[in-house]
């Protein structure tokens, strides 16, 4: 049951960044790449995580996983940020 | 079935690296070359862990996606706008056609003519046989720090001879402009988390994946970050004391060497008791060489010794 | 039958030949010391696919040792490289 459970979790991680992906190849400009990316890849990379806690089932794991998961939301997120203002700051003083 | 699933995955995952590779050569913006060269390192970090080396994918993440793609970033600021490519005459052409193909030909038969090609059983490698010997069990740390120390000697030489031709040949870059109040959100919990990383990468080595080259990669980047975020001075030592950290690695290494000498043993012979002791030793001042070595390139050289210092700017500390 | 080191071992020598390739172009320096790095990525990837011995058997740990000092040593190596590259631009603009 909680190997299913965890496998589900994995395969609906694995779509979110899939979707994410199209929208880094489908979305128009960078902005919305952005979101696209950041937002759907962190989910993605969270169901991943908690996916394979639960397929592990070990406490020592699962913390670590967690470390992972909270280390990549705070740098993709940052970099996001400082993608986004670069770019912004570019286009202002056009 | 499951066979024939590990295949496609593997063909995947080795085509994605050659048709990443070839964009990388055939690029003609060079931002875009630099940038797709990250995603390559990242690819061959994934290659690595598939092929059951996992030391090997912690140092790729670090040192061939992180640090190489932020030396190749802080050169692209300075490349020239663009220039067009000489035209070259076809004996050029073909000449380093010639080469290539002969030089692939070599290749493709020393890998078709090496032993791993004919699948031989690990469990009569000698390196698996000896590992209770040497001091600690992680295989790729005795290899290199035991049975081939040798090796890691001369390329902890190497890196020092690095270290000597960036503060000859390079001038301290002025870093840019601090990137505003999240970088130091950032800097302030990933600083302190790098340090404490390298610290466990760097004790984990000697029974799991990690090791001296993993540890000192992400100090490096501990320090590449107080760089980009404008504190270029905070925690980074001074020139003299930069130098001490530069010889570091060699001098452990070539001190226990001589000290084994000492002791009536050859070279870096290590007496039984001692030797996990000495190999950590050694990790330790390599890992202070490394991150520093690494640093130093990245800041594009460093101030002379005999700067006068304490004069108010930060540009003359290192 | 096609085997791991088969499949990753021709992908190494092609990206080899590739990297080789690229740096014989009359490129920039830059882009050249890029190709040079794909290249040995590529002799990095032979190595270690020689090393790989199936999902069940441990991998031979000596080419791997002999990788992480190359993979250390390639990135030494094109921090000097870059040094020179920018010294040689600034004494080209004199």
């Amino acid at each position: 049951m909680i190997e299913s459970i965890g496998w589900g979790l994995v395969f609906v991680g694995i779509g979110f960044i899939a979707a994410g992906s199209v929208g880094l190849v489908r979305l128009p400009d960078l902005y919305c790449r952005l979101h696209a990316l950041t937002k759907a890849d962190n989910l993605g990379l969270g169901c991943i995580c908690s996916g394979l806690a639960l397929l592990f089932g070990q406490w020592i794991i699962a913390i670590k996983l967690l470390l992972i998961w909270l280390l990549v939301l705070l740098t993709s997120a940052a970099v996001a940020h400082f993608i986004a203002r670069h770019v912004l700051d570019k286009e202002r003083r056009k | 079935m499951n066979m024939l699933l590990w295949n496609l995955f593997d063909c995947v995952l080795a085509l994605l690296a050659l048709v990443l590779g070839w964009r990388v050569v055939s690029s003609h913006d060079l931002k875009r070359a630099v940038v797709l060269f990250i995603a390559f390192g990242l690819l061959m970090s994934l290659i690595w862990a598939r092929l059951a080396a996992p030391d090997l994918a912690l140092a790729e993440a670090a040192i061939g996606a992180g640090l190489t793609g932020a030396l190749l970033l802080s050169a692209l600021r300075q490349q020239p706008a663009s220039s067009e490519s000489p035209v070259r005459s076809l004996m050029d052409v073909y000449g380093s056609l010639v080469l290539v193909l002969v030089l692939g030909g070599v290749m493709a038969w020393a890998l078709f003519a090496a032993p791993g090609m004919v699948q031989g059983s690990s469990s009569n490698n000698p390196i698996y046989l000896q590992l209770e010997q040497s001091g600690v069990s992680n295989p790729v740390t005795a290899v290199l720090l035991n049975f081939r120390a040798y090796d890691t000697l001369l390329e902890i030489a190497v890196l020092f001879c690095v270290a000597i031709g960036v503060l000859a040949f390079g001038r301290e870059r002025q870093h840019v402009m601090p990137a505003g109040p999240l970088l130091g959100v950032l800097m302030r919990v990933l600083v302190p988390l790098l340090v404490v990383m390298s610290s466990y990468l760097l004790w984990v080595g000697a029974h799991a994946p990690g090791g001296a080259f993993q540890a000192g990669a992400v100090l490096a980047a501990a320090g590449i970050l107080l760089h980009l975020g404008g504190m270029p001075t905070l925690g980074m030592p001074g020139p003299l004391n930069l130098r001490w950290l530069l010889i570091a690695g060699l001098a452990c290494f070539l001190l226990v060497g001589l000290a084994t000498m000492l002791n009536g043993a050859s070279f870096l012979t290590y007496p039984q008791a001692w030797t996990s002791v000495l190999i950590l030793l050694i990790e330790t001042g390599a890992v202070l060489s490394i991150a520093a070595t690494l640093v130093l390139a990245y800041r594009g050289g460093g101030a002379p010794l005999d700067q006068p210092q304490g004069e108010g700017s930060h540009e003359e500390r290192l | 039958m096609l085997s791991a080191t088969l499949i990753y071992g021709l992908s190494g020598l092609g990206l080899f030949v590739v990297g080789l390739y690229g740096a014989l172009r009359p490129e920039s320096l830059l882009a050249r010391v890029l190709a040079v790095n794909v290249s040995s990525a590529g002799v990095f990837l032979m190595l270690v696919a020689l090393a790989y011995r199936g999902n069940d058997q441990l991998p031979d740990p000596l080419p791997h040792a002999l990788v992480l000092t190359g993979l250390v040593v390639a990135i030494s190596a094109t921090a000097l490289a870059l040094v020179l590259e920018r010294r040689l631009r600034e004494w080209g603009d004199d």
